[in-house]
């Protein structure tokens, strides 16, 4: 039942996305470290999160019945923190401090620093584990918050993510939300030639989620994957969310190397221009 | 002296969850399918709807409470020790220390006195990968009314814990209150000093009515608070009493030993003697075999606080 969205909206989304990636470029060469290769893979759905799905208030991040998105892939912080300066939880300037000492931004995601950021990860697979207590907690509470959580495919080899996945599922969390940057890279090369997940989708419906497959660079799907969970009764859901590593920058796209590798001065320039940047 | 009567730490932290949990409607507790060991299933079977056991799963239980506490809840989640700050480390590590997470980790068989099960349950490193987590309060109890006092507390308190349990239960010692960062006086004295926590509060107890008998008066401290620490009454020891000897069923290398030791030797040194597990595993054994066996028992206790007074020249 794909939904028909205003062309407005997907313009924006656009347009959000693209400043979003344009941002991560330029964060991780200031900080001359970070993950632009599953940051880039990330950014669609993060746009579409905070851009238009997510009930939250800039303003008071702390608003109780707030939606929580938590990035259990704490690595793709750069693409959080665009979207949440994008969303004006901090102001854009300050994105140039990624990583320095005393910056607000750290290398991982972090709760501590930051509000508006939901729980501090970067040790794979508690990001997970965590929405499935807060989904709990929001339950217990009668509160309308919904929790939506992004695993790495890599996060999937550890143990943990599938406890997590066990639990959703045994406490029948509807208002739970899995999304899986389903890159197919890890940092030391293919998922599948490392510790191969496939067929990855299946295992997390057997694991008793309901689940679907996207292209996480197409705003209709991704719009529609969230609506069909709101849809989904008496179980989570888990957006397989088929995506490029690199997104959107050609030299990075597809590149193991870019997982944990930011851009030179001359792949800046480039990177930026190929994101309608010019110089 | 009458035999002291014993009690269950973990009956007391069952009981005191269900008082708990009449009290505070939004508490909720947590367990990794050891509910009847740790008590937490007397929570369970009076509050279905606020107790998980989210099975043998204990990193997940950890994250999941993490979780749960976001909303301000106080949240309890109970395992062994070795599968607690063992297996759980770095769940607790980030999801509860790194996130300050109001998470009240209550591990129950710690140490030695887990007996039969063996050295690899028998958890004696716990206390210092707790310490070592900044933000985080951690707890020895001696007896079961101190364990009761101390889960009222730790639920009353915002912010990380870790409670460490015993599968055992131990002499009565303390008078039934707990105070965080204070090393209450069981028994005064000006020889020397014992500080102990868990279950050598009350050998060392023992060990000072003996000594008593012989005209040596030792000072006993409850080291209950191991995070943080009663300096001041550390360093009160160590002035008045000029000889420290700790007492723990845990290794000697990180714990309580450890700690006063460090504290003495910054800003008072004085002789220390830390009786505990040396660089080893545990083994089965009946419990108190193996207090004993690892040099935890009554008698090794006076003899190494004798060889102390005799090194300072007190006793012949």
């Amino acid at each position: 039942m794909p939904g028909s969205y205003p062309a407005e909206l997907l313009e924006t989304l656009s347009q959000r996305a693209l400043e979003m990636r344009r941002n991560i470029l330029r964060m991780t060469h200031a900080a001359g470290s970070g993950h632009p290769g599953g940051s880039l893979s990330a950014t669609d759905v993060l746009a579409a999160l905070f851009f238009h799905e997510l009930r939250i208030r800039p303003e008071d991040p702390a608003w109780k019945d707030r939606d929580r998105f938590v990035l259990s892939k704490g690595h793709a912080a750069p693409a959080l923190y665009a979207a949440m300066a994008g969303r004006g939880f901090l102001p854009p300037g300050e994105l140039l401090t990624l990583r320095r000492l005393g910056s607000r931004l750290q290398g991982h995601v972090d709760a501590r620093k930051l509000p508006g950021v939901e729980a501090s990860t970067g040790c794979l697979a508690q990001g997970i584990s965590m929405a499935v207590g807060m989904a709990l907690d929001a339950r217990l509470d009668g509160r309308p918050s919904r929790v939506y959580a992004m695993i790495g495919d890599g996060e999937c080899q550890e143990g943990q993510t599938w406890e997590a996945l066990m639990a959703g599922a045994h406490y029948h969390l509807d208002n739970l939300v899995g999304i899986l940057d389903r890159n197919g890279i890890e940092t030391d090369g293919s998922t599948e030639e490392i510790m191969a997940l496939e067929p990855v989708e299946a295992k997390m419906q057997a694991f008793g989620w309901h689940t679907l497959s996207i292209d996480a660079h197409d705003f209709p799907q991704i719009l529609d994957a969230f609506a069909e969970a709101k849809r989904t009764r008496g179980k989570p859901t888990m957006i397989v969310a088929h995506s490029v590593k690199g997104k959107g920058v050609s030299f990075m796209e597809g590149k193991a190397a870019y997982h944990g590798k930011p851009p030179t001065d001359a792949e800046l320039v480039r990177g930026l221009r190929e994101l309608g940047v010019e110089s | 002296m009458p035999p002291r009567r014993v009690e269950s730490l973990r009956d007391a932290y069952g009981k005191t969850l269900v008082e708990l949990g009449e009290q505070d409607p939004r508490m909720v507790v947590l367990d990794a399918d050891l509910s009847g060991s740790t008590r937490t299933a007397l929570f369970g079977k009076r509050f279905p709807d606020r107790f998980f056991n989210v099975g043998v799963a204990e990193q997940n239980m950890i994250s999941i409470a993490a979780g749960l506490s976001t909303g301000g809840r106080v949240v309890f989640a109970s395992t062994f020790a070795v599968f607690a700050a063992g297996l759980a480390y770095n769940a607790i590590r980030q999801s509860v220390g790194y996130n300050r997470a109001n998470v009240k980790i209550v591990a129950t068989h710690g140490g030695l006195t887990v007996g039969g099960d063996g050295g690899t349950h028998q958890m004696l490193e716990d206390v210092g990968l707790m310490r070592g987590l900044p933000g985080m309060t951690v707890v020895v109890p001696a007896d079961a009314p101190e364990t009761a006092a101390a889960t009222r507390f730790l639920h009353a308190s915002e912010g990380p814990a870790y409670m460490r349990l015993s599968r055992e239960g131990f002499p009565v010692v303390t008078d039934g209150t707990f105070h965080l960062g204070r090393f209450p006086v069981l028994r005064d004295g000006s020889d020397l000093t014992f500080l102990a926590n868990g279950v050598m509060v009350a050998r060392a107890l023992d060990a000072a009515d003996r000594l008593a008998a012989v005209g040596i008066q030792a000072r006993v401290l409850d080291a209950s608070s191991m995070k943080p620490l009663d300096e001041s009454a550390i360093l009160r020891a160590a002035k008045e009493t000029g000889a420290l000897v700790t007492l723990e069923e845990h290794t000697v290398l990180t714990g309580l030993g450890a700690a006063v030791a460090a504290v003495t030797a910054e800003r008072y040194p004085v002789p220390v003697r830390r009786i505990g597990t040396p660089d080893v595993f545990g083994e089965s054994g009946d419990p108190w075999e193996l207090l004993d066996h690892f040099g935890l028992g009554v008698d090794r206790v006076v003899d190494v606080a004798w060889d102390l007074l005799r090194e300072r020249g007190r006793v012949a």
